[in-house]
C-alpha cells in the first residue's frame, strides 16, 4: 500500500475512533483518537501494518494531558502519531505494554512525571523519580511548583 | 540450590550514566533480572523549556558525553520540522561529517571497553589509540574534540575550513590498514566464536517486540536505519550500506559495530570529497506554532525528539527519547538464562554505559557480599582464559 492508501484505509477502518485528522507533510500525519480506541488503533498499527514504536510523549497543555503514540512505517516512510486526550482531573487509558514490550518503560514514565494511569500496565514501579518523591507530584504538569525547599538548586545565575 | 540476589550499580564517580541491575541468580545462572534507571535524571525536558530554542541546543548537547552530536541532530531536525524547512545543502554534508565521525569515535570506544570484559587488553589499547585519532580529526573539522557545537535550528553554527580537509583525509586513512587487521582478527579469532557466539541472543520477534534499535536490533536481523528508511543530511546522496546480522548473539552485535565503523568512514570521505559550496545556514528568525518531530540515527539507535512550540522562542514541551530506554529493556530476554560470568558483555553488548558492569556486586540470600565488579570482569575475563587453555592456544 502506498502512504495515501494507508491514511484512507485507517480512516475508513476506525471511522468511529478518529475525530481529526492533520496530514501535516509527506512524511508526518497527526491522528486524534477517542482515549477508549488507543488499544485497537495502536494493535492494528503494529501487528498488521508493521509499524515501530517510536515511543509516546506526554504534554500538559493546561486543558488537557495529551499523549502522543509515535509510530513509524519504514517501508513507506511515515510517521503516524495518534494524538488522545484525557481529562486533567482524572487522566486513565488503557496500557499498550500488554500488547508490545517496548511501551512498557515510557508508561511507567508518564505515569510518575504526569500522572496518567495506565490500565492494565503489568508493574507500574516508578522508573526515574527518587523513592523520597512525594506521591501526587508530578513534575511535567504545569502547575508544578517546588515541593522540597531544603533542596539545593541552579537557580540561574 | 538457592537463589543469589545480585545488585549492580548504581554509582561510579568516573562514569556517566548510572543504572542499576539486580540480577537473581540460581547457582551460576541467571533466573531474573530488574533494571532500575533514574540515577542520573536531570529533568533536561524541564530545563530545555526554560531555554530558547537556541541555547536548548547546547543543553542537549551535553545530554550525553559521547553521542554529543546525535541529540542536537534530532533537535535541530525537530524543529526544522516544525516550520517545515530544508537546511542547506552544505549544512547538510558538514552534519552528516560531524555525525559520522562521532559514530566511528564511539563503536571504537566499545570495542576497546567489550576487549577489556573479555580480558583482550591489547584490544582495548590498540582501539583505543586509533579512536584518538579520530578525535584529532574532529578537532581538526569542529575545533573540539568532542561536544562539537556545530548544529543550530536552520543549519550548522560553523563552516569546515577547505584547507583542513585533506590533512583529515590523511588522518582518516592512516588508521584503515589497522582496523582491517583487527576486523580479521575479530572476525576470525576462535576463542572470540567460543566465548560469544550464541551467547545474550535477542530474537527477531523479541526485537521488535522491545521495538528494540540501531546494532542491538540489526544484530538480531531487523533492517532498519533511521539513514536509509527516512533519509536525513547527505545519507540519501551517498553510497552506502546497511550492516545487517541474523543471530543476535554477542558476536553479531560486535560484528555489526565493526562493518559499521568501515560504512562512516565511507561516508565520511564521500562528503569530504563531495561538500558542495554555499551558505550553511537559513538564519531562522521565529518559530511558528506547531509541533516537529526529529529523528537521527545514533551510533547506539534511533534518537527522537518531540518539540512543540507556542509562538514564543521557547519551546512548550521537549520530549527526547535516548535509543538505550528502548534497548535496556531487551536484556529481561538476553540475560535470562545465562551465567554471571557471561553477564557483563551481555549488559555491555547494547552498548549503554560502563560504569553499571563496573559496580557488580554480587551477593548470596544474607546480604553477604560474594562478588565486586572487579571481580566480575575478573570471571569474564577468566572464562576467556579457560576456553583458550582448553583450545590450546596462548
Amino acid at each position: 500500500m502506498t502512504r495515501n492508501e494507508i491514511i484512507d484505509d485507517l480512516k475508513k477502518r476506525f471511522k468511529d475512533d478518529i475525530t481529526n485528522i492533520f496530514d501535516k507533510s509527506e512524511k508526518r500525519v497527526y491522528v486524534e483518537i477517542k482515549p477508549e480506541s488507543l488499544e485497537r488503533c495502536a494493535t492494528y498499527l503494529f501487528k498488521d501494518l508493521k509499524a515501530r514504536f517510536n515511543i509516546a510523549s506526554g504534554v500538559d497543555t493546561r486543558l488537557h494531558i495529551e499523549i502522543l503514540y509515535h509510530f513509524s512505517i519504514e517501508y513507506i516512510n511515515l510517521l503516524i502519531s495518534l494524538r488522545v486526550k484525557l481529562k486533567r482531573e482524572k487522566p486513565v487509558i488503557n496500557s499498550l505494554a500488554p500488547v508490545f514490550k517496548g511501551a512498557n518503560w515510557i508508561e511507567r514514565e508518564i505515569h510518575e512525571i504526569l500522572g496518567v494511569e495506565f490500565r492494565g500496565h503489568p508493574d507500574l514501579r516508578r522508573l526515574l523519580l527518587s523513592e523520597d518523591w512525594p506521591e501526587g507530584v508530578y513534575p511535567l504538569r504545569r502547575d508544578y511548583t517546588e515541593w522540597d525547599k531544603t533542596a539545593i538548586r541552579d537557580r540561574g545565575v | 540450590m538457592a537463589k543469589s540476589v545480585i545488585p549492580i550499580g548504581p554509582y561510579h564517580p568516573l562514569q556517566e550514566e548510572p543504572e542499576f541491575f539486580r540480577l537473581t541468580v540460581d547457582g551460576e545462572t541467571v533466573v531474573d533480572i530488574d533494571v532500575n534507571i533514574g540515577y542520573n535524571h536531570r529533568g533536561i525536558e524541564k530545563l530545555s523549556e526554560r531555554k530558547t530554542f537556541d541555547q536548548s541546543t547546547f543543553v542537549i548537547e551535553r545530554i550525553c558525553g559521547i553521542c554529543s552530536t546525535s541529540h542536537p541532530f534530532a533537535y535541530t531536525r525537530a524543529v526544522e520540522d516544525i516550520i517545515p524547512v530544508e537546511v542547506p545543502p552544505r549544512a547538510k554534508y558538514i552534519r552528516t561529517i560531524i555525525a559520522e565521525g562521532e559514530r566511528i569515535h564511539s563503536h571504537l570506544l566499545w570495542l576497546g571497553l567489550a576487549g577489556h570484559f573479555l580480558g583482550y587488553n591489547t584490544v582495548y589499547m590498540w582501539v583505543w589509540k586509533l579512536r584518538e585519532e579520530i578525535l584529532d580529526v574532529m578537532e581538526i573539522l569542529s575545533g573540539n574534540r568532542n561536544n562539537y557545537a556545530m548544529f543550530k535550528p536552520g543549519g550548522v553554527r560553523r563552516d569546515i575550513n577547505p584547507d583542513d580537509i585533506p590533512s583529515a583525509v590523511k588522518k582518516i586513512d592512516s588508521i584503515i590498514p589497522t582496523l582491517n587487521r583487527l576486523k580479521k582478527a575479530i572476525v576470525d579469532d576462535p576463542v572470540l566464536h567460543v566465548r560469544l557466539k550464541g551467547i545474550g541472543i535477542l530474537t527477531k520477534e523479541d526485537a521488535i517486540d522491545y521495538c528494540a534499535l540501531g546494532p542491538t536490533s540489526r544484530a538480531s536481523g531487523v533492517a532498519k536505519d533511521v539513514r536509509k528508511d527516512a533519509p536525513y543530511g547527505a545519507y540519501d546522496q551517498i553510497d552506502w550500506d546497511m550492516i545487517v546480522a541474523e543471530n543476535g548473539d554477542v558476536f553479531d552485535k560486535v560484528v555489526v559495530r565493526v562493518l559499521e565503523v568501515f560504512e562512516s568512514i565511507k561516508i565520511m570521505k564521500t562528503c569530504l570529497k563531495n561538500l558542495p559550496e554555499g551558505e550553511i545556514d537559513l538564519n531562522i528568525a521565529d518559530i511558528p506554532p506547531g509541533e516537529g518531530i526529529g529523528a537521527h540515527e545514533a551510533p547506539r539507535g534511533e534518537t527522537f525528539h518531540y518539540v512543540r512550540s507556542d509562538g514564543t522562542n521557547r519551546p512548550a514541551r521537549h520530549k527526547v527519547r535516548a535509543p538505550t530506554f528502548m534497548n535496556l529493556p531487551t536484556c529481561n530476554s538476553t540475560v535470562i538464562g545465562e551465567t554471571i560470568s557471561d553477564a557483563a558483555i551481555i549488559l555491555a553488548s547494547i552498548d549503554p554505559c560502563y560504569c553499571c558492569t563496573e559496580r557488580i556486586a554480587v551477593r548470596n540470600e544474607k546480604g553477604k557480599k560474594i562478588y565486586s565488579g572487579k571481580d566480575l570482569i575478573r570471571l569474564s575475563q577468566q572464562k576467556t582464559e579457560i576456553i583458550k587453555r582448553k583450545m590450546r592456544i596462548k
